[in-house]
This record gives C-alpha cells, sequence and structure tokens, in this order.
C-alpha cells in the first residue's frame, strides 16, 4: 500500500511540473506535437526509473554519513554528502549514455522513436530533481525510490502529453498577437496547474 | 588586433539579454528554477546572485579550454565543471546564509542543469573568447535576475503583502491595509501556478511594446 501511495503521489499530488517546475525547459520545447510529447515523456519515465534506483544504492552505501561503514570500523564517520551533486549528475550522464547505446543496439524501433531525446534528458532537471528529492525525503528501502521514481516520471509524462494536446488544438483559436506562442503556453500550463491542485492534501 | 573591452559589440552582449534576448522569456531557457524559487525577493536575489556566480565562472573556464575539449565528451566536461562550481555554492550558502539555503532546497543544486547555464555554454562559451563569454555570462545573468526579481516582487507583495528584501530584512507594504480595511491577500499567488501565470503576463507586456518579438505562428 505504501508503494502504491508514492506512486500516485509522484503522478498527482507531487507532480514535477506543476508542482515544483521541474524539466520545465523541455516541456515548453518539445511540447508542439502530442507524438514528440509522447515520445520524450516516455524516456523521462525510463530514466527516471533506472537512475532513482542507482542514485538511491549511490547514496545509501557511498555518499550519506557513515554510509561507508560497511568497509570497515574506520570510515564509519565519513560524511561525503557534499559530493553527491557531482556524483547524482555524473550517474545520470554516464546512465542517459549506456541506456542510448543499449536501447540502439537492442531495441531499434524504440531507439527510433526516443533516440534523439535521449541526450536531451541528461540535462532535463526533473532528472536531477528526482534524485534529490529522493536523497530529501529519505525513502526506507530502494523499491520505495524506484517506485518514486517511476510514477515522477508518470507524472512528468501525463503533463507534457496534455498541455501537447491543447497547444494542438489552440493553434486554431485567434490569440492575441504577443501573447502567441510562449506566453500562451505558460498561461495555460499555470491553469492546469491550479487544476491539478485540486488533488493536494490527499491521503491514500 | 584587440578590441577594447566595452566596445560597441560588447556593450550589446550585456544589454541584448535585458531585453531582446532574455533568457527566460526569449530564449525559453533556465525556467524551471525562476518559477520555484520566486516567492520571496529575498531567495530571487540569493538564487540571481548564484547564478551569477556560476555562469561567469563556468563560461569563462569552458572558454579557456574551448580547443582542449574533446567535442564527443563536452556535455560530461561541462557538466563537471558546473557541478563543481555548484557545490562551492551550496558549501557557502550553507554556511553564511542558511535559512535561504534551506528555502532554496533542491534548486541550488538544479542550478547544475538548469538549461540556461549549459545553453549558453553551447552557444557562446564553447566558440567565443573568455572575455567576450565573461560578459556574455554577465548579461545572461542579469537578465535571468530581471525577471527573477520582478515576479518574486509581485508574488510576494500580493501574495503575503510584504517584500523581504536582503539586508533591509521583511518590510511590510500590504499588512495595515488588510488589516484596517479588510483587504484580503490574494494566497493564490504564492502557490506555484501563479508563477506561470505572472511570467505569461510579462511576457504579454514585453511583447506588446517590443513588437519584433511577436511570433508569427506558433
Amino acid at each position: 500500500m505504501e508503494y502504491f501511495n508514492i506512486f500516485v503521489k509522484g503522478i498527482f499530488i507531487e507532480n514535477m511540473i506543476f508542482a515544483y517546475f521541474l524539466g520545465m525547459c523541455s516541456y515548453l520545447a518539445v511540447s508542439k506535437t502530442v507524438t514528440t510529447a509522447n515520445g520524450l515523456g516516455l524516456a523521462v519515465i525510463f530514466v527516471l526509473g533506472v537512475t532513482v534506483p542507482i542514485n538511491y544504492l549511490l547514496e545509501n552505501y557511498v555518499l550519506k554519513e557513515g554510509a561507508l561503514s560497511w568497509l570497515g570500523e574506520e570510515y564509519a564517520t565519513m560524511d561525503l554528502s557534499f559530493l553527491s551533486f557531482i556524483m547524482f549528475i555524473a550517474v545520470i550522464a554516464s546512465t542517459v549514455q549506456i541506456v542510448e547505446m543499449a536501447v540502439e543496439k537492442f531495441a531499434p524501433a524504440l531507439y527510433g522513436a526516443l533516440g534523439i531525446f535521449l541526450p536531451l534528458i541528461a540535462v532535463n532537471c526533473s532528472i536531477l530533481g528526482g534524485a534529490l528529492f529522493m536523497q530529501e525525503r529519505q525513502y526506507v528501502n530502494i523499491g520505495e525510490a524506484s517506485v518514486f521514481g517511476l510514477g515522477s516520471g508518470v507524472g512528468w509524462w501525463l503533463a507534457i502529453v496534455a498541455i501537447a494536446a491543447i497547444r494542438e488544438k489552440i493553434k486554431y483559436s485567434h490569440v492575441p498577437g504577443p501573447l502567441r506562442g510562449l506566453g500562451i503556453t505558460f498561461i495555460i500550463c499555470g491553469l492546469m496547474g491550479v487544476a491539478f491542485m485540486s488533488f493536494m492534501g490527499i491521503e491514500l | 588586433m584587440s578590441e577594447s573591452l566595452f566596445s560597441k559589440k560588447n556593450m550589446k552582449l550585456i544589454k541584448d539579454p535585458l531585453n531582446d534576448d532574455n533568457p527566460i522569456t526569449v530564449q525559453v531557457l533556465g525556467i524551471c528554477s525562476a518559477l520555484a524559487i520566486t516567492v520571496k525577493v529575498e531567495t530571487a536575489f540569493v538564487m540571481a546572485i548564484s547564478v551569477l556566480f556560476v555562469m561567469i565562472g563556468a563560461n569563462v573556464i569552458v572558454s579557456l579550454m574551448r580547443k582542449i575539449i574533446p567535442s564527443r565528451i563536452r556535455i560530461i566536461v561541462q557538466l563537471v565543471i558546473v557541478a563543481s562550481l555548484v557545490i562551492l555554492v551550496d558549501q557557502v550558502l550553507k554556511a553564511f546564509v542558511y535559512d535561504v539555503s534551506k528555502q532554496l532546497s533542491v534548486f541550488v543544486g538544479l542550478i547544475i542543469t538548469n538549461c540556461i547555464i549549459m545553453g549558453r555554454l553551447e552557444a557562446f562559451a564553447l566558440g567565443n573568447k573568455p572575455g567576450a563569454s565573461f560578459l556574455d555570462a554577465v548579461g545572461n545573468a542579469f537578465g535571468y535576475g530581471l525577471i527573477l526579481i520582478v515576479v518574486a516582487f509581485f508574488r510576494e507583495l500580493f501574495g503575503s503583502g510584504t517584500l523581504t528584501l536582503p539586508v533591509v530584512g521583511k518590510i511590510e507594504i500590504l499588512t495595515s491595509l488588510a488589516n484596517n480595511t479588510g483587504y484580503e491577500h490574494n494566497g493564490l499567488m504564492i502557490l506555484p501556478p501563479m508563477a506561470l501565470i505572472t511570467v505569461g503576463v510579462y511576457i504579454w507586456i514585453q511583447r506588446s511594446r517590443n513588437r519584433k518579438l511577436i511570433e508569427e505562428n506558433h
């Protein structure tokens, strides 16, 4: 039940886009059509689902205060947490690289769909944000961390597909000149955020 | 053939990002952090300074190394440079302004993936001399800081009726009005969605004054 709770929370209540604005840049840049938005969204689910558990292990067995105690008594007081930014981003960048190569080799069809988006994802803030939130919230085991990663990914995917669908339709409406494009997208996104706020405070 | 540091071309590097080529409202870079930390003017200010520092450092270092960075692994090299600078900023903030650092929470770390920094490194520092890259960094960081502070000003003023300025501290502006006349603060302004709408309105105003920025057909 705890897993389900974290999953749903990640999708709706603590949605990466509407509650924390993470990954906004690619969110706005790649949401012109539903197909590309869908591709990027799936790639984000995938990468978040992979990197959050890896970073969880890194955090708990290397970086956290006392995490190195498995190496021996003298390491028990070591605190490497100041290195977490650089370690997390290194893990993310290399995972993305490896994932890209693996997908290209073993699933060419998937690579065709996700290919161009994968390198973009290394600098998508929602991935690093996922790792940092995981660190801040201190999940008790790797299962919870993975479920959190997947849930946030699904939330991001949902948000980008939704805005892409709205942007496809808004092409046909008469938007005032200065608001056209970026401006109206911001405002729609804000209104969607208001809608998503109604999920706030739901406990499962 | 050296160019003076304040030639016309170089001044343009500083001025353009403030309006015509603003990183947030025109280049669409660095939005995530711009929206999340604009609840108070003080946090916005600290964030803007941190970004200024990281940008100048990263732009100058990458520009100095631009001839020896192999282009295949340049993203990782850039990320490492930026990440080291961000660790510095994070430790300094934790040591000197702990409260603000708590409020910024993960967003200091997220300066690493702030697209504004990566974007300028890719678009400018990799192909220009350190001096010009320095000015480009200053200009873009100011353009970013400008939006941050404007958005934070309106959100804090209407959301909680105060202005929290660095050094000066908290100034209560609308609170007495609220106590005496039944004026209510618009609590919605503090919530995340209004940040998006405030930036949207900023873009609307900016583009209606500067009509060459209007998008033809999106």
